[in-house]
């Protein structure tokens, strides 16, 4: 007791004596901010200050090489009464969700067969992997070869079979060349979609399968009820990140077509890049971008929120 | 000449003698002569400079080895060092805007077009440079003036320029009935339907071609006495003559070989070297090419100024050169030494030759250089400097002027109406709209 006794007051001066600053040091509360500071300062610095930047451009004039003043929404009313910029959004549109879709089927069909045991597997998926390796401007040349005016190897072969009679326009048409954009995304883009849903399909017990086998269940029953809703959680997961990186492409668009023939590739990126870098209108390019902002968001909240629920994780219809 | 050694009085002495034989310059030679023009230069590079200049990826190898030989013998005789970067005709402009908006990385560029104009205010002031080099060579010409010059005041320096000049089959034209070349509007259109109608056709980019589809267009806009901007840098472009430009350009675009709309800067040269098309406009470099690597197509080839536009003048844009110095940079005294170094007679003479006509001076005294009369095909391109304008046209070139030409404003406005997306009236509305919107205040 005595020991007890002496030993509390001692103690309570102890805490008194330190300063708020050894308060703040040793607190176990504070201490969880201490060592998430780095990496929030890295955030901030890397991440937060040119998105605020960027988006405080985009209500300046700011030219490239002198800075602007203070515009407000002119940028922005300028834009929404200028057919480019529609022109711009729609085709971004239009290319991200034909993409995605396709990427997606042929992404899960192809993890799907992956998932098969079968002579050389590992060399197989290596070499799946092939285009999602090489840097996107050399598949944009490569690419841009395929399409020539002039020299395409398609074109070349279909000739001499005999089945046409004269180059396919490729990147001259508006359409086609919407067609041949989309072709090279997604044949860039699959390899990524296979692989990560492989991994998740790995993941998935093969007792399951072998219970279904004993009760009988079909192939597509066996796809349905086991395999799809254990796989929606990563589903969710890649075709967010593939939206993203679809929706904010740049470099396969501008290395084939700079956003041509007459503006029918012009994503919103190559346009931000054409005006703001190019033609040295940093405000006006700033404001394409900050306008991508809001389809990211809504991109991004479907699947955050798709992936909160239950039913999308499992599968099943007790919510 | 051997007797050229690094004698400071002897070489100035020299003088004209030591112009002529400056083409056949060794490097040591040149390195003499770099020593003696240091010493008489008004520029006095600073101590241990280190200068970093990010020029355009060559498209004639011996221009580039002549460059680099410049570079050499300036770095040598004045004890600095010159970083030289290269980078391709798209990523020159990007670079450089990045270093002008961050205040680093580069201290002078040898651009295209009209980059200086794009940040005026972060280019050093060239003036004392090209008022030493007028008195030297004889003079600025009028559209060197114009691509220079802001508010009287010289923001680069333009060391040259490639003319965008016809590329034809002279067989195939001859086939469609022009011997000469035609030098009308209507006898350019007719060659055209001729060629096609041959199974020989030209072609002119249509696509996002900052060099070959700025080219022509512009050319094809200013030739029906159509304008973006008036003197007053007031948007024109809705006008009866530009419709008149518009309905030639799509005449002219049902005629060409198909793909035109996708093209690039480099479309058209591969096509010609590979026998498919047979009239185009572009700089000197396809007829470069099929010197050294399908003579045949050198031997039937040939070059020729655009025709003249209805008022008889003939106005063309062509792919200047520019060189700026940045505001920002350490060493202006370097940066000028060397600008007006690489100007000199000594220096630029032989470099010109190396280039084998792709480099066109606005410097009048090297409008007399020999590469130009040696083989005729060359001497169209001698006088692209008498045809040049600047993007502005007749208007006042300023960073608005080169903000509408990146952004394909007269391109895209072209482009429209020749690929059947907009009519005459919508294709002229839009780009009016874009470039009010430019050159607003």
């Amino acid at each position: 007791m005595t020991t007890m006794q002496t030993s509390m007051p001692a103690q309570a001066v102890y805490k008194d004596t330190r300063s708020l600053w050894e308060k703040l040091r040793t607190n176990r509360n504070w201490l969880a901010l201490w060592f998430m500071l780095p990496t929030a300062a890295f955030l901030i610095l890397f991440l937060a200050y040119p998105l605020g930047l960027g988006v405080w451009m985009s209500f300046t004039d700011e030219r490239i090489g002198r800075t602007g003043i203070f515009v407000g929404l002119e940028n922005y009313e300028w834009l929404w009464n200028d057919s480019i910029f529609w022109l711009s959004v729609f085709n971004t549109l239009l290319y991200t969700i034909i993409a995605s879709v396709i990427k997606f089927a042929v992404g899960l069909y192809l993890a799907l067969l992956l998932n098969r045991h079968m002579p050389f597997k590992a060399m197989i998926r290596a070499i799946v992997l092939v285009p999602f390796i090489v840097p996107t401007v050399l598949s944009a040349i490569a690419f841009w070869w395929i399409y020539d005016a002039q020299f395409s190897i398609i074109s070349w072969s279909l000739i001499k079979l005999g089945l046409i009679d004269h180059n396919i326009n490729f990147l001259g048409d508006p359409n086609m060349a919407r067609g041949s954009v989309i072709f090279a995304n997604i044949w860039r883009g699959v390899p990524f979609v296979a692989i990560t849903l492989l991994a998740g399909l790995q993941t998935v017990s093969p007792s399951l399968y072998e219970a279904a086998t004993l009760d009988g269940a079909t192939d597509w029953q066996r796809f349905r009820y086991i395999t799809y809703p254990l796989l929606t959680p990563i589903i969710a997961v890649v075709m967010t990140f593939s939206v993203l990186f679809t929706f904010t492409d740049f470099q396969l668009v501008w290395a084939l077509t700079r956003g041509g023939p007459v503006n029918a590739t012009h994503l919103m990126a190559t346009l931000s890049y054409q005006r703001g870098i190019l033609s040295g209108r940093l405000g006006e390019g700033a404001a394409i971008a900050t306008a991508m902002i809001p389809f990211l968001l809504a991109a991004i909240a479907i699947s955050w929120f798709g992936m909160q629920r239950r039913k999308w994780q499992q599968g099943s219809d007790n919510d | 000449m051997s007797n050229l050694i690094t004698d400071r009085r002897s070489l100035l002495k020299g003088g004209a003698t030591m112009l002529a034989a400056a083409a056949a310059m060794s490097s040591e030679q040149l390195l003499g002569y770099a020593k003696a023009w240091a010493q008489t230069s008004p520029w006095k590079p600073e101590a241990g400079a280190k200068i970093n200049l990010l020029r355009w990826k060559r498209f004639v190898e011996a221009e580039d080895v002549a460059f680099m030989k410049i570079v050499d013998a300036f770095q040598k005789a004045n004890n600095v060092t010159i970083n030289v970067s290269n980078e391709s005709y798209d990523d020159i402009q990007p670079k450089a805007s990045v270093a002008a908006n961050t205040g680093q990385g580069l201290d002078m560029v040898w651009g295209l077009y009209s980059l200086p104009f794009l940040f005026p205010n972060k280019c050093t002031d060239m003036t004392d440079v090209a008022d030493y080099l007028a008195k030297k060579c004889g003079g600025w010409a009028e559209s060197g003036k114009a691509y220079g010059m802001l508010n009287g005041k010289w923001i680069g320096i333009p060391v040259a320029a490639t003319g965008g000049l016809v590329n034809y089959r002279v067989k195939a034209a001859e086939a469609a009935g022009h011997k000469t070349f035609p030098k009308d509007l209507g006898g350019f259109l007719d060659l055209v339907k001729g060629m096609k109608k041959n199974g020989t056709p030209g072609g002119m980019a249509l696509g996002h071609a900052s060099g070959d589809a700025n080219g022509w267009l512009h050319w094809a806009l200013w030739a029906h006495g159509g304008n973006l901007i008036d003197k007053d840098n007031k948007v024109v472009i809705n006008s009866p003559e530009t419709a008149k430009a518009l309905e030639y350009v799509k005449q002219l675009y049902d005629n060409f070989v198909p793909g035109t709309a996708s093209w690039n800067d480099s479309s058209n040269n591969k096509a010609f070297l590979a026998g498919q098309l047979h009239l185009t406009v572009n700089g000197i470099s396809i007829y470069v090419a099929a010197k050294k690597e399908n003579p045949q197509i050198a031997e039937d080839m040939n070059h020729a100024h655009l025709p003249a536009g209805v008022d008889g003048k003939t106005r063309e844009l062509h792919l200047g050169f520019p060189i700026l110095v940045y505001t920002f940079t350490k060493f202006p005294q370097t940066c000028k030494a060397f600008t007006s170094f690489l100007l000199e007679p000594a220096q630029f003479n032989p470099w010109v030759e190396a280039a084998q006509g792709y480099l066109s001076p606005f410097l009048l005294d090297y409008e007399k250089n020999p590469i130009w009369t040696a083989d005729p095909k060359n001497t169209p391109y001698r006088d692209v400097a008498q045809t040049a304008n600047t993007p502005a046209g007749i208007g006042k070139m300023g960073e608005n002027a080169a903000a509408a030409i990146a952004d394909f404003v007269v391109v895209d406005m072209f482009a429209n109406y020749a690929t059947g997306r907009e009519d005459v009236k919508t294709a002229m509305a839009s780009a009016e709209r874009n470039a009010k919107r430019i050159f607003r205040g």
